[in-house]
């Protein structure tokens, strides 16, 4: 399980998240939705160690992931950023054979080869694994990250807008896979979102934050409210329910 | 393909290497050496001069390429080498004041001297890297040049009053004509720090890949850095004490083989390693050749064939992003 305690980020006078205490649940898909500058990525960035804090703490599994050293975590917790930007050029193999690195140190075994192969298939990447992440789409590309995150094989998977630069095609693939890994697996995973649609349907539990800070969290039918999703985006959106699925309108 | 082209690269370099061992002033020559009664002259000179030449060359190619490579995956730019990152400058100030305030020190002293330099000086350019909103690449070797200049300009001033321009220069332009036995043997010492590179490879190519994902994979990236740090400042003091600095060439072969073979460091760092030897091997012999017999040095004509191949290797690359 992983927990945040009073976990705070203050750049000066601005706070971007404000005291926030979470529990997040074990297996399935979470997700955390809300407009822009509520400190979500913020949030998910400080709970996987990659930003410092500037107060509170986090604990995975009970392990406090300042404390903890960096290879132990590596393998409980994987985390992918928004802003992936290399300037090395390494090919799209190379990469996710990277996202083993926890587990062989760089000295890749036959099992580690498997992990590889398998989440190159997983994310449809057959065709391109000898390509240079330099020769690649956009989209092309973000798949070619969210492999390497799979392939690091840990037991939470912290994505932040995983559905960025995806076409619809690949999009509703992304999202089949990360529940069949959920389902199957029994990884859990935490997904910064901003398609309202996508986060419905998908996920186990749903956190709406603003102002840094949570202000809901439960169930789609909980949060897919027009009330508390006004409350969160301050906007009238309409919501269907259509084939058991919560489906907001609010394009107009 | 890429093993004929290793092989091709081997074969080059091996006669370059012959063809550098067989020119000079001095007279040695295959017949004199290999004759029934040889002559006793040319195999010293060989002994003492051009095969230790020959050594200390690949050995400052092999590792200047490989401290640009580090300092590429470092800065996170391709456009840096230790003599655009302030590494090089920082490390003559060092020289000069190791010799300036304590000239008896031995060789070895004025090198440590020199990398303690190099080492405060590359890490100021990496600080200020933090510091500044980067809009464009090139604004990271651009700061690089200012941070040089800064540093020249201090040597130069020093050196000025101390009456040591002339060493000043001598630190500035890599010149394999003075290369002696028992005046070189410290480069040995960059080979070992080569291999270094070399066994943390996949550590820098993920430190290559910036903080988050080192952190994520479980690595410390401050500490991959500090290690590339010392790694880059220890290479360029021996160069710059005991041959000068190589200029293009950390930029240069680092980008050449990135586009043959891309960043992965344990697949590249061979490469860089051997086209490094290469590079410089070829300019000390056109250095030798070209107005014999005088001498031009090494460092000069690299940088005149690197600036015009980089330029076309700028452009080029231009051409394939846009």
């Amino acid at each position: 399980m992983i927990e945040a305690k009073n976990v705070t980020k203050r750049y000066g006078t601005a706070l971007v998240v404000d005291d926030v205490s979470l529990r997040l649940p074990v297996g399935g898909i979470t997700s955390i939705i809300g407009p822009n500058g509520a400190g979500k990525s913020t949030l998910l960035s400080m709970i996987s160690r990659v930003l410092p804090m500037s107060s509170g703490n986090v604990l995975v599994d009970g392990l406090d992931v300042v404390t903890t050293p960096g290879d132990v975590l590596a393998k409980r917790l994987a985390i992918l950023r928004q802003d992936n930007h290399l300037t090395s050029r390494l090919t799209v193999r190379e990469l996710v054979t990277f996202g083993r690195y926890p587990h062989s140190k760089g000295r890749p075994t036959v099992k580690d080869q498997e992990h590889v192969e398998r989440a190159i298939q997983h994310m449809g990447l057959e065709a391109l694994s000898a390509r240079f992440l330099d020769e690649l789409s956009g989209g092309q590309r973000q798949r070619a990250f969210v492999a390497m995150v799979l392939c690091q094989d840990t037991d939470y998977v912290l994505l932040d807008e995983p559905l960025n630069g995806l076409d619809l095609k690949h999009a509703v693939s992304m999202m089949k896979q990360l529940r069949t890994a959920a389902d199957t697996l029994g990884k859990s995973f935490v997904l910064v979102l901003h398609d309202l649609n996508f986060a419905s349907c998908y996920s186990d539990h749903l956190i709406a934050m603003r102002d840094g800070k949570v202000a809901f969290q439960g169930r789609s039918e909980d949060i897919m409210r027009p009330d508390v999703l006004r409350a969160v985006y301050d906007l009238e959106i309409a919501i269907q329910h259509i084939n058991g699925d919560w489906i907001a309108t609010h394009y107009r | 393909m890429k093993s004929l082209l290793a092989a091709a690269a081997v074969i080059v370099i091996v006669l370059l290497a012959l063809v550098s061992l067989f020119i000079g002033v001095g007279d040695v020559s295959w017949a004199a050496l290999f004759s029934p009664s040889p002559d006793e002259r040319a195999l010293q000179l060989l002994v003492i001069s051009r095969i230790p030449r020959l050594l200390a060359v690949m050995l400052v190619g092999t590792s200047l390429g490989v401290a640009g490579l580090l300092m590429q995956m470092l800065a996170r730019n391709r456009f840096v080498e230790p003599a655009t990152a302030g590494s090089a400058e920082s490390a003559s100030l060092g020289v000069l004041a190791a010799t300036a305030l304590a000239p008896q020190l031995p060789v070895l002293g004025k090198m440590l001297v020199a990398a303690c330099f190099a080492l405060a000086g590359t890490a100021l350019f990496l600080l200020i890297l933090r510091r500044i909103p980067l809009r464009s690449v090139l604004i990271v070797p651009l700061v690089g040049l200012v941070l040089g200049s800064v540093f020249d300009s201090v040597t130069t001033f020093v050196a000025y009053r101390f009456d040591l321009l002339q060493s000043v220069n001598a630190w500035k332009t890599g010149d394999f004509s003075t290369v002696l036995r028992g005046r070189y043997e410290l480069l040995w010492v960059t080979l070992g720090l080569t291999l270094g590179a070399y066994v943390a490879a996949d550590r820098f190519t993920v430190a290559g890949m910036g903080e988050a994902f080192t952190t994520s994979l479980g690595l410390r990236y401050s500490r991959i850095v500090a290690l590339g740090l010392v790694i880059v400042s220890l290479v360029t003091a021996m160069v710059v004490v005991t041959v000068g600095m190589v200029p293009f060439l950390g930029l240069l072969v680092p980008n050449v083989v990135s586009l043959f073979m891309g960043d992965n460091a344990r697949r590249s760092i061979p490469w860089v390693a051997v086209g490094g030897a290469g590079f410089v091997l070829l300019c000390d012999v056109l250095g030798r050749v070209v107005r014999f017999p005088y001498e031009i040095p090494g460092a000069t004509i690299a940088g005149v064939i690197g600036s015009v191949l980089f330029l076309f290797l700028l452009l080029r690359r231009d051409a394939r992003v846009g």
